[in-house]
C-alpha cells in the first residue's frame, strides 16, 4: 500500500528525515516510536503534504501513485488520512459544513453524487457514536473551544467519516486521560479492516495496549534504526531509547 | 466646488421647483455653510483616505426639478428576499417611486420626503436636518442644498411594526450623474421598526455618484434595526452621512454591508443622549480589483450607563483599498459606559491596502471600554487542515473567508436576510456576483 524509499526531508534548510525506508501492506498496523525530535511528526507531515516541509530526496509510492507529486487534497481523496497531533481550530466554519464539504469532495473524486443533507446527517450520527462524540459538538465551529480529549475524538470521527485506506495517528494518545484513551482506541479498532492500514505514532507503550501493532519501528535521528514485533515496544518501555542508541 | 456654488445660485428656482417650501427653506443655511467650508478637506483628520472634492469634480448631470423616472424598479430590482415579508419602497435616482404602500399600521408613514414635508409639517420641521446641521460637515450641507426627494419612515409613539420596511435605491442612466437623496427615520417613544436599504446601480458605464444623508431619531425605549446593503458597480461613487440620535433606553442596530461597489465612503455619527441607550454598529466590506471602501464612525457617549458595540470586518483582494476609523468619545459624566470596538481585516494580496484607526477618548473613570484591530492573511494552518481532509484549496479559501464574515452576518436579527446574505457573500467570494440579480 505504501512504500517509502530513501526519503529525505527538511524544514527551513535543516534536514530532519535522513534516508528513511518503510513498507506498509494492507491489513497492517505499524507503530512508530522514538525520542523527541527524531522526526516522527515530520514524517507524517511530509506524507500528507504539509507545505512547511521540503522533500529533498527519495520517493513515496501510495497505491501505485507517486504521492509526493500530489496536492494535499488529492492525497486525502486517494485515501490518506492524518489524525493531527494538534488539531486546528477554525472559527466560523461549522463541523457539519466542514465534514459535508470534505465527504462530498471525496465522493466527487470517486465519481459519486453528493450526499443529500438527510443521508449525510444519518451517516454523521452513526460515526459520531464510534467515538462517543457529543452530538452538540458537530454544530459548533471546527475544534473551537473543544477540550483536548474532544479534539482527539473529533479526529477519529473525521477518520470514520472519510474511511481512509491509510490512516496516520500522530500522537493521538497525548493529552488524553485513561477513559478518553480507551474510547479513542476502541474507535480506531472498530475502523480497522483487512483492506486498510494504520501508522500509529506514539511515545508510549500504553496506547499499544489498546491498538495492537503488527510491526514496531524505532525512529532515531531521521532514520529507522530498529524494527520488530509488538514485543519491541515493551522492551523500549523497560529499557528506554538509550538502550538502542548505544547498541 | 465653484461649479456647485454657481449652480446653486443660478438654478435655485429649478432646484426648488419640485419640492415643498418647507424643504426648500433649509437650503439657504446649508449653502452659507458650504460656501464657508466647502467639501471636507482631503487628508484632514477625518478624511485621510477619501478625497470628496476630487470625486465630485466631474461635471455631473443633476437630477433636479420634475425629472422623469424611466426605470421601473419592480422590473429591474424587485428585490424579493425569500421568506422576507416586507413593505417595499423605491428611490429611483433619488426620487420616490410613486406606489402606495398598502396595509400600514395607523399613523405610520413610509414614503416620500416631499410628501412627508407636506403632510406632517410640524414633525418634519422638528426633525429634518436637525442632526445634519448640528454635526454634519460640508458633505451633509451639500446634500441639503440640492436634495430633491428621499424616504421617510415615521413610527409614532407605542407602535411596533413587525414587518420589515425595505427601501431600494436604484441608480441608472446614460450620462455621468449625481443624485442627492435623503432618508429620515423617526421612532417616537416605545416605537419599533426594522429597515433594510439596498443600493443598486442599473448601468455599468457612466459614473453614478450619490450623496445620501440619513438621520435616525430613536425616542425613549424605541428600537430600530437598520441594514444597509450596497451592491452597485465599479463606476459608482457613494458618499453617505448617517446620523443617529438616541434617547434613554433606546436600542439601535445598524449593519452596513458593502458587497460590491466602486468608491464608497460611509460616515456614521451616533449620539447616545439618554441613559441605558444601546447601539450595535457593525459593518462588513468585500472589495477587490480597484474598489475602495472607507467607513468612518464616531460614537459619542454623552450620559452614563449606555452601551455601544462596534464590529467591522474587511476582506480585501487585488488592489482594493479599505479604511476604517472608529472614534469613541466617553464624556466625563458618562460613568458605567460599556463600549467595545473590533476591527478585523483579511488581506488576500500583497497589493491591497487597509488603513485602520481606532480612536478612544475616555474622559470618565468608571467605564468598560476595549478596542482591537488586526490585519492579516488567511490562517495557513487552517487552510492545510482543510486540504488534508480533501477540501480543495479554492474551496478552503472560500470557507475561511465566509467564516471570517459570519459574525457580522450574525448581527442581523432577520433570519431570512441572514440566509440571503450568507448566500450572496459566498457568491461574491466565488466571483459570481457582479451585481445582484434581483435577489431572486
Amino acid at each position: 500500500m505504501l512504500t517509502i524509499r530513501d526519503l529525505h526531508a527538511s524544514i527551513n534548510g535543516k534536514e530532519i528525515i535522513k534516508g528513511l525506508n518503510l513498507q506498509i501492506n494492507a491489513g497492517e498496523v505499524h507503530a512508530i516510536m522514538g525520542p523527541n525530535g527524531s522526526g516522527k511528526s515530520t514524517l507524517s507531515a511530509v506524507l500528507v503534504g504539509n507545505p512547511a516541509f521540503e522533500v529533498t530526496g527519495g520517493e513515496v509510492i501510495f497505491n501505485g501513485q507517486n504521492l509526493l507529486e500530489m496536492l494535499p487534497e488529492a492525497r486525502s481523496c486517494e485515501g490518506l488520512f492524518l489524525s493531527f497531533q494538534y488539531p486546528v481550530e477554525i472559527p466560523g466554519v461549522s463541523m457539519v459544513n466542514f465534514m459535508r464539504t470534505a465527504v462530498n469532495e471525496h465522493r466527487k473524486c470517486k465519481g459519486e453524487a453528493p450526499l443529500t443533507a438527510g443521508d449525510f446527517l444519518k451517516i454523521m450520527r452513526e460515526k459520531q457514536s464510534i467515538v462517543e462524540l457529543d452530538k452538540h459538538l458537530v454544530n459548533r465551529s471546527v475544534n473551537e473551544g473543544f477540550s483536548g480529549g474532544e479534539k482527539k475524538r473529533n479526529e477519529i470521527f473525521q477518520m470514520a467519516m472519510l474511511d481512509p485506506k491509510l490512516a496516520i495517528l500522530d500522537e493521538t494518545d497525548s493529552g488524553l486521560d485513561i477513559d478518553a484513551l480507551r474510547i479513542v482506541a476502541n474507535g480506531v479498532n472498530q475502523l480497522k479492516r483487512p483492506d486498510n492500514a494504520m501508522i500509529v505514532i506514539t511515545h508510549y507503550q500504553r496506547l499499544l495496549d489498546y491498538i495492537k501493532p503488527d510491526v514496531v519501528h524505532v525512529l532515531y535521528n531521521g532514520c529507522i534504526i530498529k524494527t520488530g514485533g509488538s514485543e519491541l515496544a515493551l522492551e523500549l518501555e523497560e529499557k528506554g531509547y538509550d538502550w538502542l542508541k548505544y547498541n | 466646488m465653484q461649479q456647485y456654488t454657481d449652480f446653486f445660485k443660478s438654478q435655485r428656482q429649478k432646484i426648488d421647483e419640485a419640492c415643498p417650501p418647507l424643504l426648500n427653506s433649509f437650503r439657504e443655511k446649508a449653502f452659507d455653510f458650504f460656501q464657508r467650508t466647502g467639501f471636507p478637506v482631503y487628508q484632514s483628520e477625518n478624511y485621510q483616505h477619501t478625497d470628496i472634492a476630487d470625486l465630485l469634480k466631474t461635471d455631473f448631470g443633476f437630477y433636479i426639478g420634475h425629472y422623469k423616472i424611466d426605470i421601473n424598479p419592480y422590473r429591474v430590482f424587485p428585490c424579493t428576499i425569500h421568506n422576507l415579508n416586507s413593505y417595499k419602497s423605491f428611490l429611483v435616482n433619488g426620487r420616490y417611486y410613486e406606489e402606495s404602500v398598502p396595509g400600514l399600521p395607523q399613523g405610520v408613514f413610509s414614503g416620500s420626503l416631499n410628501d412627508f414635508a407636506r403632510e406632517y409639517p410640524l414633525v418634519f420641521a422638528k426633525y429634518y436636518n436637525g442632526q445634519a446641521n448640528a454635526k454634519g460637515d460640508g458633505l451633509a450641507a451639500f446634500n441639503t442644498m440640492f436634495v430633491q426627494d428621499g424616504y421617510v419612515l415615521y413610527i409614532p409613539e407605542n407602535v411596533t411594526v413587525e414587518k420589515t420596511f425595505q427601501l431600494t435605491n436604484v441608480s441608472g442612466g446614460n450620462i455621468d450623474s449625481l443624485t442627492n437623496r435623503r432618508i429620515l427615520v423617526i421612532l417616537e417613544k416605545n416605537a419599533q421598526a426594522k429597515l433594510l436599504v439596498c443600493d443598486h446601480a442599473t448601468d455599468e458605464k457612466p459614473v453614478l455618484a450619490a450623496t445620501q444623508v440619513m438621520e435616525i431619531y430613536a425616542g425613549e425605549n424605541a428600537s430600530f434595526d437598520f441594514y444597509d446593503l450596497e451592491e452597485s458597480s465599479l463606476n459608482t461613487v457613494r458618499l453617505t452621512a448617517n446620523f443617529v440620535l438616541q434617547e434613554a433606553a433606546s436600542s439601535v442596530t445598524t449593519n452596513t454591508i458593502t458587497l460590491s461597489n466602486g468608491i464608497t465612503r460611509n460616515n456614521y455619527q451616533a449620539d447616545l443622549s439618554g441613559k441605558q441607550a444601546e447601539i450595535r454598529l457593525s459593518g462588513m466590506a468585500v472589495a477587490d480589483v480597484q474598489q475602495k471602501i472607507d467607513n468612518f464612525t464616531c460614537i459619542h457617549h454623552h450620559v452614563p450607563a449606555c452601551r455601544s458595540n462596534e464590529l467591522f470586518k474587511y476582506v480585501l483582494d487585488d488592489e482594493a483599498v479599505g479604511a476604517f476609523s472608529g472614534r469613541i468619545i466617553v464624556a466625563q459624566d458618562a460613568q458605567k459606559t460599556v463600549a467595545y470596538q473590533n476591527n478585523r481585516n483579511l488581506l488576500g494580496s500583497s497589493r491591497c491596502r487597509m488603513y485602520s484607526k481606532p480612536q478612544l477618548e475616555i474622559y470618565a473613570d468608571d467605564v468598560k471600554c476595549s478596542h482591537g484591530m488586526t490585519t492579516g492573511q488567511l490562517d495557513e494552518k487552517a487552510l492545510f487542515y482543510m486540504r488534508s481532509r480533501g477540501i480543495p484549496f479554492t474551496e478552503a479559501v472560500l470557507l475561511l473567508k465566509s467564516a471570517f464574515t459570519s459574525d457580522v452576518i450574525k448581527e442581523i436579527r432577520l433570519e431570512s436576510l441572514r440566509d440571503r446574505l450568507k448566500f450572496l457573500v459566498e457568491k461574491r467570494f466565488r466571483g459570481e456576483l457582479i451585481k445582484c440579480q434581483g435577489c431572486i
